[in-house]
């Protein structure tokens, strides 16, 4: 009796908490990493004076943000005011449950995981919006309007990547994806090279899905000062910023999982202890397109806003529309190997 | 201890119970964009309800389509909406029989169906997905691509029409709008816009003013 209640709630409880506590660190930092980055291009030094390189500026900020007064502007809308950071957040959470980190760890091994990873992305907009109507401020509003026009459109573009990916792999669960790019030939077996416009495609829709520069019209703070949470103060802006920063982790683990082979090694089986999977080749991947992310911000300046819709849907959606076909082909001529059989 | 049929009789009403109430203040709720986010709620907890029922496909998809995008839209459109609250509320009693009217028809084909479905219930059978041994996604695709592929088709092009139709409606010719043709503004080349002079860095010295000086002087 005991025994079956630790199995069922204890034991995921602890798992869970295994994923996000590393998941809050991680986010912590890659957000000092951003600013050694941007800090280094910049010919600058980023932050060097809070512990051994800076490392513990990130800490020192979320200390400083957790003691600050989180302040309700007037006639905002109480409710939904508190409610717009937790409802970002929790779905950039949940999202983790099904991302798989090895052959075996993995939350839920659910059959649909690609369908609900869609679902939970789909759902972490409502944060901005409710954050920018809440706010009873015309800057806020502003932002979530140009937030929510822009995660509307690129999500299409985003969802035809993983359709391609889908087809070539027949599964829509991620472990089975990962295994479907298998095969004697390292890194030229994983789904990037069939379905390398599509590729691009779905990591430029992740940087903007994610509201990151180039695309951060909905922060804009040139124009409308901080977007949507230009209200928010203290601890409910650091939830916000954690949400952004745990999605841009979680675009970064999706781009290595669906297209560049999760765990499996860049070299050939045949290479001795550099051709077996390890889950580190899977950090090494979202070490780099996370560090991808922040490149883009150093160097890109803002999109202007009509350039972003045209982007997302007269160029990244015909595009998908066009590659799904050509996977489709793919599949049915047999011109990729699928599994360790190719 | 925990009884797995009596752990999900518990979800089904607890979900059901949240459905109800949320779709109640959908039309209860006095703020629009407060209504709209009932409306979400009641989707949600729709699809919950649909997981239970072991309709996964359909419940994620119930997520993705109506939370994701089409509320999304929804909420847009209402934040910007100026609603005068007391002006919607004036109608109440002259509509009231109307909806009283609509609300009857609803109930009554609501447990005509229940009715139906009962009678029925011998003959429904297990879940096809189960009895084929497939996960609920893949069986619903294998049945939408190969035996249903006709109506499937035909239901995407009557879709594909709606849109085109929706687009033609909002396409006019206004005139003294500006427009911006991105293919012309990529097309542009610097010397279009730009004229380079070469010129001298200084003004050669003008000799002639040189010489009123020299008569004003006496």
């Amino acid at each position: 009796m005991g025994d079956q209640l630790i199995h069922q709630l204890l034991l995921p409880l602890l798992y869970t908490i295994c994923v996000v506590l590393p998941l809050v660190i991680a986010v912590a930092l890659y957000v000092w990493w951003e600013r050694k980055v941007i800090g280094w291009m910049h010919v600058r030094m980023g932050p060097n004076k809070v512990g051994p390189f800076g490392l513990l500026q990130a800490f020192a900020d979320v200390v400083k943000l957790l003691v600050k007064e989180v302040i309700l502007p007037t006639n905002a809308n109480k409710a939904l005011y508190y409610l717009a950071p937790l409802i970002g957040l929790v779905p950039a959470l949940a999202a983790w449950a099904v991302i798989p980190f090895s052959d075996k760890a993995v939350l839920s091994n659910a059959n649909a995981g690609l369908l609900y990873l869609l679902a939970m992305t789909s759902l972490g907009v409502y944060g901005i919006i409710l954050a920018g109507w809440s706010s009873n401020s015309r800057y806020a509003l502003l932002g979530a309007m140009r937030s929510a026009a822009q995660v509307i459109s690129y999500e299409l573009a985003m969802g035809l990547c993983l359709v391609c990916v889908l087809v070539l792999a027949g599964s829509l669960n991620l472990t089975d994806i990962v295994h479907a790019q298998a095969g004697n030939k390292g890194l030229f077996d994983w789904f990037w090279l069939p379905l390398l416009p599509v590729f691009v495609v779905y990591f430029i829709s992740g940087v903007a899905e994610t509201n990151r520069a180039p695309f951060d019209v909905a922060e804009g703070e040139s124009e409308i000062v901080a977007g949507f949470h230009v209200e928010y103060s203290g601890s409910a802006f650091a939830l916000f910023f954690l949400a952004e920063y745990a999605n841009m982790i979680l675009v970064a683990f999706l781009a290595s999982i669906l297209f560049c082979g999760g765990w499996l090694s860049p070299f050939p089986a045949s290479v001795p202890v550099l051709g077996a999977a390890n889950p580190v080749w899977l950090a090494i991947k979202v070490f780099v397109f996370a560090t991808l992310f922040l490149w883009f911000r150093a160097t890109f300046p803002r999109y202007r806003y009509d350039q972003i819709m045209r982007l997302g849907w007269k160029v990244f959606i015909p595009i998908g529309i066009v590659w799904v076909l050509v996977a489709g082909c793919m599949k049915y001529y047999g011109w990729v190997h699928v599994g360790t059989g190719g | 201890m925990i009884d797995t049929s009596l752990f999900q009789l518990v979800c089904f009403y607890a979900f059901a119970a949240v459905t109800v109430v949320a779709a109640l203040s959908v039309i209860t709720l006095r703020n629009s964009v407060h209504a709209v986010l009932a409306l979400v709620l009641t989707f949600f907890s729709t699809a919950c309800i649909w997981m239970l029922a072991e309709a996964e496909f359909l419940a994620i998809a119930l997520i993705v389509v109506y939370v994701g995008a089409v509320m999304v839209l929804f909420l847009f459109v209402v934040m910007m909406l100026d609603i005068d609250q007391e002006k919607i509320r004036e109608g109440f009693v002259k509509y009231l029989p109307v909806g009283l009217v609509v609300a009857v028809v609803m109930l009554v084909e609501m447990l005509g169906l229940i009715g139906v479905r009962v009678m029925h219930a011998q003959t429904m059978g297990e879940n096809p997905a189960t009895a084929a041994g497939m996960s609920n996604t893949a069986w619903l695709g294998m049945a939408l691509y190969s035996q249903y592929l006709l109506p499937f088709e035909i239901a995407a092009l009557i879709l594909t029409v709606g849109v085109i139709a929706a687009v033609a409606l909002t396409l006019r010719q206004r005139t003294g709008a500006r427009k911006q043709h991105a293919s012309e503004q990529v097309a542009v080349r610097a010397k279009d816009r730009v004229r380079i002079i070469k010129m001298a860095a200084e003004r050669p010295v003008e000799t002639p003013p040189a010489a009123p000086v020299q008569e004003s002087k006496p």
